[in-house]
């Protein structure tokens, strides 16, 4: 049941060298600089994202994910959920407008697989970069490398998916779209969506908690796949796995690392999901397939290399 | 013109040597050399998969994450290989990866 959260807002990526991620993030995946802050971060948006920025960059010690955020549709949506967040007994801060650039306040909270997650609903709007919303031209000029066109998911590895379903599904209102089923009945992959996407936001079963595997961004075609491809081998950039298709929302895709270790998707295509759809499972015997539908088994890098 | 000067490494634990060009990082040299001596993974410092511990050698490094080598590991000659500009022949042990005996703290 929809409860008001919208879409991926942005997330805060913690990376070793700035300028090597500017360049990453930037010039091969084409994303935009918007802005920085005292705080040294930098604020990069997809071309066809209205909201000011999707991706924060913050140089630190240890790579990874600080958060992930969900825009909600208004300020009142966000008093409701952390009151329901807070009676599941975990703890809600609200963190100042201001905290982020040109962001309204936020509520943030560790979900039971370990990972921060926050809410928040107001956001400065610059609008499709490049594009005026009056009679707009199909793209934008002057984009470059991949022109990603929005952030569209993260997949996270941790250790409580059960009670990261009763979160994500029966308080903040997502729909479970996939999963992945071990022979003993339990679910070691969560696929969730709180729109028609495939998933927003996904999770595998790991031992550790607060692991990042990767952020995703989306391309319009195949064809735009093969050209990122294409833009990694020419600038020598760590390839993880493709280009191929996953078994799992059948998204056309593939997976490189970022300077820092950070994994990186860009994909095409891939399933969608109404709330009348039933829950669409994978089972683990096949879960080579589900992750790589024509290799059909998985290289041993995608389940260890994460951050 | 000089030839470009190349260390030779000793992957003590997996029996096998590879050559590595004098500038070049030693995992990707590796690569290169289409030698499986140490695990790969994100080859950016972040994941930890190709932690090796440096038996015998100079080297540098770029930064790597705190969460794989510590204070006390660097000290002690733990490194990503994917961050390690070797200085001259270096003699090193593999598949240190979530190795938990090395991250306790002396």
């Amino acid at each position: 049941m929809k409860k008001g959260v919208m879409r991926p807002g942005h997330v805060q990526i913690r990376v070793l060298d700035l300028e090597e991620a500017r360049k990453h993030y930037v010039d091969l995946l084409g994303l935009i600089e918007m802005d920085s802050d005292d705080q040294g971060r930098v604020y990069l948006k997809a071309w066809t994202e209205v909201d000011k920025y999707s991706v924060i960059l913050k140089e630190a010690d240890e790579p990874g994910m600080d958060f992930m955020a969900f825009k909600c549709l208004n300020e009142a949506v966000l008093d409701s959920l952390a009151e329901e967040i807070r009676a599941l007994g975990m703890t809600v801060t609200e963190l100042p407008a201001g905290d982020l650039k040109d962001c309204g306040r936020r509520m943030q909270f560790v979900v039971p697989t370990g990972h921060t997650f926050e809410l928040f609903a107001t956001k400065e709007q610059t609008g499709k970069w490049g594009i005026n919303n009056v009679n707009p031209e199909a793209w934008p000029r002057g984009l470059k490398g991949m022109q990603a066109t929005r952030f569209d998911h993260c997949l996270m590895y941790g250790d409580d998916l059960e009670g990261n379903l009763t979160l994500f599904r029966d308080v903040l209102g997502f729909d479970l779209s996939e999963q992945v089923i071990d022979p003993e009945g339990n679910r070691i992959a969560l696929f969730l969506t709180a729109s028609m996407k495939a998933h927003d936001v996904a999770f595998i079963k790991h031992p550790e908690k607060n692991k990042f595997h990767h952020a995703s961004f989306y391309l319009d075609t195949w064809q735009d796949v093969l050209k990122a491809a294409d833009l990694i081998s020419m600038t020598d950039t760590s390839i993880d796995i493709g280009p191929t298709r996953h078994g799992l929302t059948h998204g056309q895709t593939i997976y490189f690392f970022d300077p820092s270790g950070n994994r990186n998707e860009v994909f095409a295509g891939g399933d969608y999901h109404y709330p009348d759809h039933e829950t669409v499972t994978w089972k683990a015997e096949q879960l080579g397939k589900a992750i790589f539908y024509h290799d059909r088994q998985l290289n041993e890098r995608f389940l260890t290399a994460l951050t | 013109m000089n030839a470009q000067r190349h260390f030779q490494i000793q992957v003590t634990n997996r029996q096998q040597a590879f050559s590595v060009p004098e500038g070049e990082l030693l995992l990707h040299a590796m690569e290169k050399a289409c030698q499986q001596a140490i695990q790969v993974g994100c080859r950016g410092g972040g994941c930890g998969l190709c932690k090796i511990k440096v038996l015998e050698g100079a080297f540098h490094t770029k930064r790597m994450s705190k969460a794989h080598i510590k204070e006390h590991e660097a000290e002690a000659g733990f490194a990503l290989a994917c961050r390690v500009f070797p200085e001259s022949d270096l003699v090193i042990e593999s598949d240190h990866f979530n190795d938990l005996s090395t991250q306790q703290t002396a």
